[in-house]
């Protein structure tokens, strides 16, 4: 898979991660029949991996092409400069494992581990083990002007230099609710784009394109909700369930663009645990599966039975979020963000603590006080000049 | 003491007045387009200018101190507190009654004492405040390594100044029209000379 070069290696969709050893049917009843991978064929022509291959997985996770991370899609096979100014073959034409430098098949630059602020720089002549981070390349005094370079304390390269993430040929999910599937009559609904916003499987869908990150003060720690784990949601009645860490305080942050998948998903307010649905029917006969039955207390209950997870047989819909780190599709110089996208009123770290963004910020009550002040002065002399001016007259008399 | 027509501004201290106005000004334009306040450029535009401007004028500010101590022309600023009740009565209530100005301009002194200390706390106070902290901020990366001043302190207090400024600049053009004619003081500060008393000869610190 990662090192076929003929583009034929594919995995079955329900087999774990195995392609098709044999013949098989899918979907099941379907009469669609994948046929197995020539195994002989592919390890006979292995080669170095290409940004296909990585892709192959990568760029469809979340079930479909560009669905999950917001970065990652098929548009970075082959992507104009505008969209990747390092993988684009009119750019840098570099592939994943120029900066994922894999060290005996140890693949650096998870975002399970993440470096957000790497205080070594280029990793030439020596390296710090993570070749993945701008710095490694472009060093700690990136730019030219002094100015933007005082800006790198507190912000991510990641922040300016992608603007906006989706920005190949494919949306990607930013919203999924759950709890209005099951509308057969509904079927499937898409919008102008030809992308769904209803599909009665899944409930409702969002999908958007060159979508503008939101912005957290990020550390690279980030703590996952696992399965089976007790949560609560927080005061706005959300759960995250992928919490990222770090702070204005915390020398290892910085401010960081993601996209936040938002959802609702079933959870049990009794055991507390976000609940794991059984959608695929074990076979012909199973009703159990949500996507036969359409039976959401049934499928709750198998799919926790079969996770080995207790339920309570309650359940009900909570929000939830979950943060995805923006990385790739770094666009060209001229493309990255302006001084006026923050420096101005409402500017895009609005929503971010701790900082004071010149142009954005302000303290209220010192420009209404003075602009007051101007105002009395302003009013102050022309009653002044009036007065003189009927008095001039008085006197003249 | 008899009245005559006299150089009372230099051509340096003309030179002076006149491009700090315009170069306060801008900075003016430039600093609440970077407040936010309105766009007339971009954000990068305006600071750039801004700084540009700030500059000029801590150089300018410097040749003035420069010029103010060789000439000893810096004692015209000692403020006094003789008769500045009389001064703030003329123009509350003189100057509507047709009443003589309480100070004749002469010719080693021309500021009266109200303007005295408005420009003296203008010079000491106002001026470094806004440079030190516009300085500061244009430096803050460097600064803060030294001296942990949050960046919202120097943007409040520049801001302060910056409308305190504004209130300065409405009275004092206002107040230019107070002299014996409305455009007499004006006139004197473009071409130099005015009618002022004769006090040759006197010494600048006695009033």
């Amino acid at each position: 898979m990662c090192h076929d070069t003929t583009g034929k290696y594919k995995k079955f969709p329900a087999g774990a991660g195995h392609p098709a050893y044999e013949p098989k049917e899918f979907p099941p009843g379907s009469g669609k029949i994948w046929e197995p991978v020539d195994l002989s064929e592919i390890a006979q022509t292995v080669g170095a991996a290409s940004r296909a291959n990585c892709g192959a997985c990568h760029f469809n996770g979340g079930g479909g092409d560009g669905t999950k991370h917001g970065d990652l899609d098929s548009t970075l096979v082959n992507p104009p400069k505008e969209v990747d100014v390092h993988m684009s073959p009119d750019g840098e034409n570099m592939v994943c494992a120029d900066c994922h430098k894999t060290e005996a098949h140890q693949i650096p630059g998870s975002r399970y581990a993440m470096s957000v602020k790497d205080a070594h720089g280029k990793d030439l002549p020596e390296s710090d083990g993570n070749p993945t981070t701008c710095e490694s390349c472009h060093g700690l005094k990136p730019h030219t002007k002094q100015k933007l370079n005082d800006h790198i304390d507190t912000l991510a390269c990641q922040t300016c230099h992608i603007p906006e993430f989706a920005r190949g040929d494919k949306p990607t999910l930013m919203f999924w609710d759950w709890s209005t599937a099951g509308d057969k009559k509904r079927g499937v609904e898409k919008d102008e784009h030809g992308w769904t916003t209803y599909n009665f499987k899944k409930g409702t869908e969002k999908w958007e394109k060159n979508v503008t990150p939101e912005y957290r003060w990020f550390n690279g720690q980030t703590d996952y909700v696992a399965v089976g784990e007790k949560v609560e949601p927080n005061e706005e009645g959300v759960i995250v369930i992928n919490q990222i860490s770090g702070g204005p305080d915390d020398p290892n942050s910085r401010i960081y663009p993601f996209k936040v998948f938002r959802g609702k998903q079933g959870y049990d307010p009794e055991t507390k645990q976000l609940l794991v649905p059984h959608l695929f029917p074990f076979n012909k006969e199973d009703k159990s599966a949500y996507w036969k039955g359409f039976n959401w207390d049934e499928a709750f209950k198998v799919g926790m039975e079969t996770a080995g997870l207790p339920y309570s047989g309650k359940y009900e819909w909570v929000k939830t979020e979950m943060y995805w780190p923006q990385t790739h599709m770094v666009a060209p110089g001229e493309q990255s963000l302006h001084c006026d996208d923050c420096h101005s009123p409402g500017g895009r770290l609005t929503q971010v603590a701790g900082i004071y963004v010149p142009g954005q910020d302000r303290f209220p009550w010192v420009d209404a006080l003075g602009w007051g002040l101007a105002l009395v002065a302003l009013i102050g002399v022309f009653v002044h000049a009036l007065l003189r001016l009927i008095s001039h007259k008085r006197n003249a008399h | 003491m008899t009245k005559k027509k006299a150089k009372i501004y230099t051509r340096f201290e003309r030179l002076w007045h006149w491009s700090q106005a315009i170069l306060i000004i801008s900075l003016g334009f430039t600093g609440f387009c970077v407040h936010g306040v309105y766009r007339l450029q971009t954000f990068e535009e305006a600071y750039k200018i801004h700084r540009l401007l700030g500059w000029a004028l801590v150089v300018l500010f410097i040749f003035a101190v420069f010029w103010h101590f060789t000439t000893g022309q810096w004692k015209q600023y000692l403020p006094t507190r003789q008769k500045i009740s009389k001064q703030i009565r003329y123009y509350t209530v003189g100057i509507f009654r047709g009443e003589p100005h309480p100070y004749e301009k002469t010719t080693r002194i021309k500021l009266n004492p109200l303007q005295r200390i408005t420009y003296l706390a203008f010079l000491i106070l106002i001026f470094p405040i806004m440079a030190t902290t516009g300085l500061m901020m244009i430096f803050y990366d460097q600064v803060r390594v030294v001296f942990p001043i949050p960046l919202e302190w120097l943007a409040f207090l520049h801001t302060v100044g910056a409308f305190l400024l504004v209130t300065f600049f409405i009275v004092h053009v206002y107040m230019t029209t107070t002299g014996h004619t409305v455009f007499e003081n004006i006139k004197a500060m473009i071409t130099g000379y005015e009618e002022v008393m004769d006090d040759e000869g006197g010494d600048l610190a006695v009033l």
